[in-house]
């Protein structure tokens, strides 16, 4: 018995409904009571699903346990063929229902139903969603594929097969599911990029595939295995039956695209992509690497989400944006092995639990300045007044955004850059606000640019805006590296009652100081003055704080 | 709690026939508005329904009941299921010490239920130790403690032995096997009812979680009527428990509260036979009805609710404009359709395509069912599938249903009130007549609103 206020994954039957709901043509009779209809809602409500998914539950109540529970799984599934008509067809049960051992699997089995039955048994009490999908997606494909299974000893299909068939290759995109991270935008980037590469696509599933599309996946030269959590097992089971080579990078970042490709090319006996493609195709090498990006140098960046997007995150922030990686972890219990790998090459112990507080407590102790992680991390980091940006399930309807905003490929990577940079940047903003609330352009309502709002002899906009410097000249600033600078709007310092009385010399340098630090410093050197019992602070006493300070 | 299974059918078809009608009471009337009485409009045979529920369970009502007694931890026994539900249907992700969790079942707990019971106690002791301002603790049952037969009430009498005087233990069923949504509250609330200190003080007991904010109005309204002392189930703080006796006059906030209400009944209060306060017209009889036990001056009751009737109905006079001749059908979920359909008919004249209700409790509904407009067609349970070609084929100008059909209705082109709402918001009294009205305009205006040319 586990103690839980709050769980990443929901139980394994939830991911048979992610596969069933992906698919067209497929129907899920689930043996359940009716508070497990609450399901639908992930789908209709997260995802915006414009129809229920296609589950059946039989709602059992406790007055049907001591009668025939079974004759009522019979005549839901009965009802479900009749109504739905499925092409194939998944039986099985919640927590509930795998108690009272009425086998709806077995149950069905026995039918005469007309369409392929898969009986799905997701043990409820040791598994969980992700699993539950990548299970389901598995045991639907074995049985479709039952009646395709090569002969053992028959030889493996030649990688370059497509050449001798003069076709273009062709890969199944595996893995992609609703209620997984931006996976519809993926599938479109990856598309996309294959088509680039003289590649085709074979079959995507399970996210728009039919049950027919299935039973085609042995016709692709390679799988790629774009989601581990879902389509790990199917990849391998593919590999190992029909001899079908996997494509296991996960082209997350810009590097991963480029290391994705260059696999395909190796698996299809292709030519290696051209070494600038990176360059050409996404902005986000030359944005990270231009100075405005300075400032993300070393970062502390804290990531914990399921193992696929983790273990991606971590070489981005590393390799791509420069920041350090000071926490990384998953709930994906199944790929703990991997991500506890990716967090030891950055020198770091890996983070693997599903108790959110466990990882609170982490993410506080690592001190970081950016969280990457789950909605669940976001709250987390506001707690601790930490940026965040989300990067992977459970999902949030925010999470299922309007726009294009893949995280695969290309473009995935611009999506990237955009979406980790700007919440630091928001963080840095919200420290500066609060760093110069004291400043009198600040009180005096210097962030606007309206009239009205800015304060009557500074009315014209001759500044550059807080937030849009916020990412460079700004944030130096705070870091306390930027003392001097260009001579801004000029204010005479005020000289406060009962402190140190500013020398001439003293205020020409303060006036030096750009006007978004001047306060700070001018706080800092008295606060100096005084504990060193210096009475006239002059331009000597001014270095000697930043001095001072800068320690 | 094997008494709160899903209401099993008690009655008849035609025990719905009432003989006699009464028109709909005017909005235009003036002067005092009388308390309704409970006689009878004809209503078609109910339509009994018992193919797939979409609803639910019980376990839901943890989300409101934990924000009404902040001293309470709800800690469910369950599944993963179960944590999963509350999470989702609450849509929560925000608490850093949530007052409800769930005790997930592993294998090792189903092998034998010595160790079960064991690792209950383990959980319960961390968890108080973490916990200490915890005064009261729910063990909330759910399908799988059930049908393992783990006895929660034993494990609350033994925590109980062992904590006296920290804190109080209490456990009930809000499982999907014996019960939907709203009837987790009468689940939690009749568990406290032999709690509840013995009084034969005279007092009126209001019973049903109200939002503070809307009881604190009833307060101050029972106040100038003269009425008190009054109390609530379930009360603020879970140690403040109110007493209970021969004296006690039971005003019902809230539908759905079968078993507490015969359990305080069989503690010697009496319930006041009312239409629920939802409305100008159901809040003002709700009142009234206490009134009329307190022996209150009719004339009191005129001066000091009129006015607000007045107001009330003026409030919601635009709004009756929007709802009024709108064809509503009203899906089994929250216990409320019955008397949301009597508010939005009469006071804004909607017209009632089809009523559902989880299930029917009819003592407890019958002030509801006799303002009901003639003919109107109730139906009981559910087949899910067939109930949407119901609504498909009457075309509703609006439904009210649970999240998961809500989305998919509205692709049909069907506007759609989501029911759970209605269980979070302040929607009692004659205050917030037109604010419960304007849940339901809000859909219909906003396709007004929206324009794609
Ligand atoms: S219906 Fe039963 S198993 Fe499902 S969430 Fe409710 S109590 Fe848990
Ligand atoms: S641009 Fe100038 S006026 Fe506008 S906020 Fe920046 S500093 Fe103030």
């Amino acid at each position: 018995m586990e103690l839980t206020l709050w769980t990443y994954e929901g139980p394994p039957h939830v991911g048979a409904m992610r596969i069933a709901a992906s698919m067209e043509g497929l129907h899920y009779v689930l043996h359940a009571p009716q508070g497990d209809t609450y399901a639908d809602l992930l789908f209709t409500m997260i995802e915006r699903r414009d129809r229920r998914p296609p589950v059946t539950y039989t709602t059992f109540q406790a007055r049907d346990l001591g009668g025939d529970t079974a004759e009522l799984v019979k005549r839901s599934i009965q009802q479900a063929v009749d109504r739905f008509q499925p092409e194939a067809l998944l039986v099985g049960e919640s927590c509930t229902a795998e108690l009272i051992q009425d086998q709806p699997g077995a149950l069905a089995g026995g039918m005469n139903l007309g369409v392929p039955v898969v009986n799905l048994e997701l043990p409820a009490y040791s598994k969980k969603e992700n699993w539950g999908a990548a299970e389901t997606l598995y045991q639907l494909c074995r049985t479709l594929l039952r009646e395709q299974l090569p002969a053992p000893g028959t030889p493996r299909p030649s990688p370059d097969r497509w050449r001798a068939e003069g076709r273009r290759p062709r890969v199944n995109l595996l893995g992609p599911s609703l209620l997984g991270f931006r996976c519809r935008d993926d599938i479109k980037e990856i598309r996309g990029l294959l088509g680039e590469h003289g590649i085709d696509v074979n079959v995507v599933a399970p996210m728009g595939a039919r049950p027919a599309d299935l039973v085609r996946l042995p016709e692709a030269d390679a799988n790629v295995c774009l989601y581990p959590e879902v389509a790990g097992p199917l990849c391998s089971w593919l590999e190992r039956q029909f001899g079908t080579p996997v494509v296991r990078t996960v082209p997350i970042g810009v590097g991963a695209t480029r290391r994705f490709l260059a696999e395909l090319s190796t698996v299809l006996d292709l030519e290696a992509p051209e070494a600038n493609e990176a360059d050409l195709r996404s902005r986000m090498p030359w944005y990270s690497r231009s100075v405005d990006s300075t400032y993300l140098t070393g970062k502390r960046v804290f990531i914990f989400a399921d193992a696929t997007h983790a273990i991606a995150a971590a070489r981005i922030a590393a390799d791509e944006l420069g920041f350090t990686v000071v926490g990384l972890g998953t709930y994906s219990r199944e790929l703990a092995r991997e991500v506890r790998a990716a967090a030891k090459e950055l020198g770091l112990e890996a983070l693997i639990t599903d108790d959110y507080l466990a990882v609170e407590k982490a993410m506080g102790e690592a001190a970081p300045e950016l969280v990457l992680g789950t909605q669940m991390e976001r709250h987390s980091a506001k707690r601790l007044g930490i940026p965040c940006a989300v990067i992977s399930a459970p999902l949030h309807v925010q999470d299922v955004p309007a726009r294009y905003a893949p995280q695969m490929g290309w473009e995935g990577a611009n999506v990237i850059f955009d979406s980790w940079v700007h919440p630091l940047m928001m963080g840095l903003e919200e420290h500066l606000i609060g760093m110069f609330r004291h400043d009198f352009e600040f009180v005096e309502g210097h962030r606007s640019h309206l009239a009205e709002g800015a304060p009557p002899r500074q009315a014209a906009a001759h500044e550059p805006d807080v937030a849009a410097v916020a990412g460079s000249s700004m944030a130096a600033a705070a870091n306390g590296t930027a003392a001097a600078g260009a001579t801004a709007t000029l204010a005479p310092p005020t000289v406060t009652e009962g402190t140190a009385v500013w020398s001439a010399d003293g205020e020409a340098a303060l006036r030096k100081i750009p006007f978004f630090v001047r306060g700070k410093v001018k706080t800092n050197t008295e606060t100096f003055a005084r504990d060193h019992g210096v009475a006239a602070i002059t331009e000597e006493v001014l270095y000697d704080a930043k001095a001072h300070y800068s320690k | 709690m094997g008494s709160s299974a899903l209401r099993p059918v008690k009655e008849s078809a035609d025990e719905a026939r009432f003989p006699h009608s009464l028109p709909p009471d005017g909005l235009t009337r003036k002067g005092p508005t009388p308390v309704p009485m409970a006689s009878t409009p004809t209503l078609p045979p109910l339509l009994r329904e018992s193919g797939q529920r979409e609803v639910f369970c019980g376990l839901t009502s943890i989300v409101w009941l934990h924000r009404r007694m902040p001293d309470a931890f709800f800690l469910v026994v369950g599944s993963r299921t179960c944590a999963h539900l509350v999470q989702s249907a609450a849509g929560v992700m925000i608490f850093a010490e949530p007052r409800f969790g769930t005790a997930i079942l592993g294998e090792r707990d189903l092998a034998g239920l010595a160790d079960a019971n064991e690792e209950l106690d383990r959980v319960v002791n961390d968890l108080l130790e973490r916990r200490p301002e915890i005064r009261t603790l729910f063990l909330v049952g759910s399908c799988p403690s059930e049908v393992i037969k783990l006895d929660l009430a034993k494990a609350a009498e033994r925590i109980n032995t062992r904590m006296r005087g920290r804190v109080r233990v209490v456990n009930y069923s809000g499982s999907g096997i014996e019960t939907t949504f709203t009837q987790g509250e009468d689940g939690a609330l009749s568990a406290l009812v032999p709690l509840l200190p013995s009084s034969d003080e005279n007092q009126l007991l209001l019973v049903g979680t109200l939002a503070d904010g809307v009881e604190d109005r009833f307060l101050t309204l029972f106040e100038r009527l003269g009425i008190g002392p009054v109390r609530s189930l379930p009360p603020r703080q879970s140690t403040a428990l109110p007493a209970v006796g021969p004296g006690t006059k039971l005003l019902l906030a809230q539908p759905f509260l079968s078993d507490t209400v015969r359990a305080l009944e069989r503690r010697g209060a009496t319930r006041l036979p009312s239409p629920y306060p939802l409305g100008v017209e159901g809040s003002r009889a709700w009142m009234a009805a206490a009134a009329a036990a307190f022996g209150v001056d009719p004339n009191l009751v005129a001066e000091v609710l009129d006015p607000l009737v007045e107001r009330g109905r003026r409030a919601l006079a635009p709004l009756r404009r929007q709802l009024e001749g709108k064809r509503l059908f009203l899906m089994p979920d929250s216990q409320l359709e019955i008397p949301l359909a009597r508010f939005l008919s009469r006071e804004c004249g909607m017209e009632l395509v089809e009523v559902g209700t989880p299930y029917l409790d009819r003592p407890l509904m019958a002030e509801e069912l006799a303002l009901l407009p003639e003919g109107t067609q109730l139906s009981e349970g559910q087949d899910l599938e067939r109930q949407l070609e119901r609504v498909r084929a009457a075309r509703p100008d609006l439904v009210v249903c649970g999240l998961g059909i809500a989305n998919p209705l509205e692709a049909e082109g069907i506007a759609t009130k989501w029911s759970i709402e209605l269980v979070f918001s302040p929607i009692h009294g004659i205050d917030q007549a037109a604010d419960l009205a304007e849940l339901f305009a809000r859909p219909l205006h906003r396709r007004q609103l929206l324009k794609w040319n």
